[in-house]
């Protein structure tokens, strides 16, 4: 028998909410949602964490400019503060070297994090999910029994179609959905909108496409001050805290 | 100290064992440990005798390690592990998250990083035995 499962919801234990930040489609701004979300959060005067579960194309170190934090080994592993953030990411123990794992290593991979990662108490974790309804989704909403799931969406219909499966995928699972953000809005459309309200799940917010975003990254402070973040903070405001 | 976070996952599932096998004492706990996480056998038998609780008072615990096998999934090439090849912080990065070795290690033969851990990956909970 894996002993570590066992131990996971111990592990999450003091954590208040879990939020796990996930889209259907790759390239609809998750993780520069998941990083912002968590940073906002985090100025609300809650306890924060980021864990990031793009096993194989992680950003959310990149977002924040992170170079070079290491976890400490206290009875498991203590993430290191970064930005005021208990912060997790596979970066801290790959670096820049190209982590090219399958399905049964992400899942080994996933439960080995969750089982030893001492999180301590928090208000809110945020995750960030790899693309796609494969073994992170399911191992999470097999592993992790308080998981909610706020889904990243764009307005084309290749990104909304996909993340129509997810939506419905998680149903089927008896998953609890937050709702669906509208990332990079080019116009006022409301087909988005209406598409996610015939789903039965919230529509929670339109982020229009912010061109400033892209020279943001790297830079905490530059991103909290652009429309996404604006946008973010009104979300977790009405709808999360 | 890693292990003990891996030791109370080991006691919190064979408690559960237990409990589901009605066993009223724990007297035996086999556990299995791959080579490729470079476990701290030390450590983690001083966590697991911090850890137990009363009803494993008088258990004894078998740690058995296992060589790791990694099999290349492109050549057919299987090798075993040795932490010797490497150098400290690679070593402990696999000993945090054995699938890290992805990012480090090639297969010796087409130098591909596309290989299964075959074996002697990690911890195992392999047996327990005790009296109703």
């Amino acid at each position: 028998m894996d002993p570590r499962t066992t131990v996971i919801n111990e592990r999450l234990s003091r954590i208040g909410r879990i939020i796990a930040v996930s889209s259907g489609k790759g390239g609809v701004g998750k993780s520069l949602v998941a990083t912002t979300l968590a940073l906002t959060l985090s100025r609300t005067n809650c306890k924060v964490g980021l864990f990031d579960l793009d096993f194989t194309s992680p950003s959310t170190h990149l977002i924040m400019g992170v170079k070079s934090v290491q976890p400490k080994e206290d009875k498991g592993i203590v993430p290191p503060v970064v930005k005021n953030l208990a912060y997790m990411s596979l970066v801290h123990f790959s670096g820049d070297q190209a982590a090219p794992l399958r399905g049964a290593d992400v899942s080994n991979a996933l439960i080995e994090l969750l089982a030893v990662t001492q999180w301590g108490k928090l208000d809110f974790l945020v995750i960030d999910m790899p693309p796609g309804i494969g073994d992170a989704v399911l191992d999470l909403v097999r592993l992790v029994k308080r998981i909610e799931f706020l889904i990243v969406t764009t307005p084309s219909l290749l990104a909304f179609e996909t993340v129509k499966k997810q939506v419905r995928l998680l149903q089927d699972l008896k998953v609890p959905m937050i709702g669906v953000v509208e990332n990079m809005k080019r116009d006022r459309a409301k087909s988005i909108e209406q598409g996610t309200e015939k789903l039965g799940v919230k529509f929670l917010a339109g982020i229009p496409f912010d061109p400033e975003v892209e020279d943001a990254i790297g830079d905490v402070t530059r991103l909290l001050d652009t429309t996404l973040a604006q946008r973010i903070r009104e979300l977790a405001a009405s709808k999360i805290t | 100290m890693h292990e003990w976070a891996l030791a109370e996952a080991v006691i919190t599932a064979a408690q559960q064992i237990a409990e589901k096998e009605k066993l009223r004492e724990v007297r035996e706990v086999t556990i299995k440990i791959g080579e490729l996480q470079q476990i701290e056998e030390d450590i983690l038998r001083f966590a697991l005798s911090q850890l137990k609780p009363a009803s494993f008072k008088n258990a004894e615990f078998h740690i058995a390690k296992a060589k790791t096998t990694l099999k290349c999934r492109v050549c057919g090439n299987t090798w075993l592990f040795s932490k010797n090849k490497l150098d400290e912080n690679t070593a402990e990065a696999i000993h945090f998250v054995p699938e890290v070795a992805h990012a480090y290690i090639k297969c010796q033969k087409c130098g591909s990083p596309d290989f299964e851990i075959a074996e002697g990956r990690g911890i195992w909970l392999e047996n327990i035995k005790g009296v109703r």
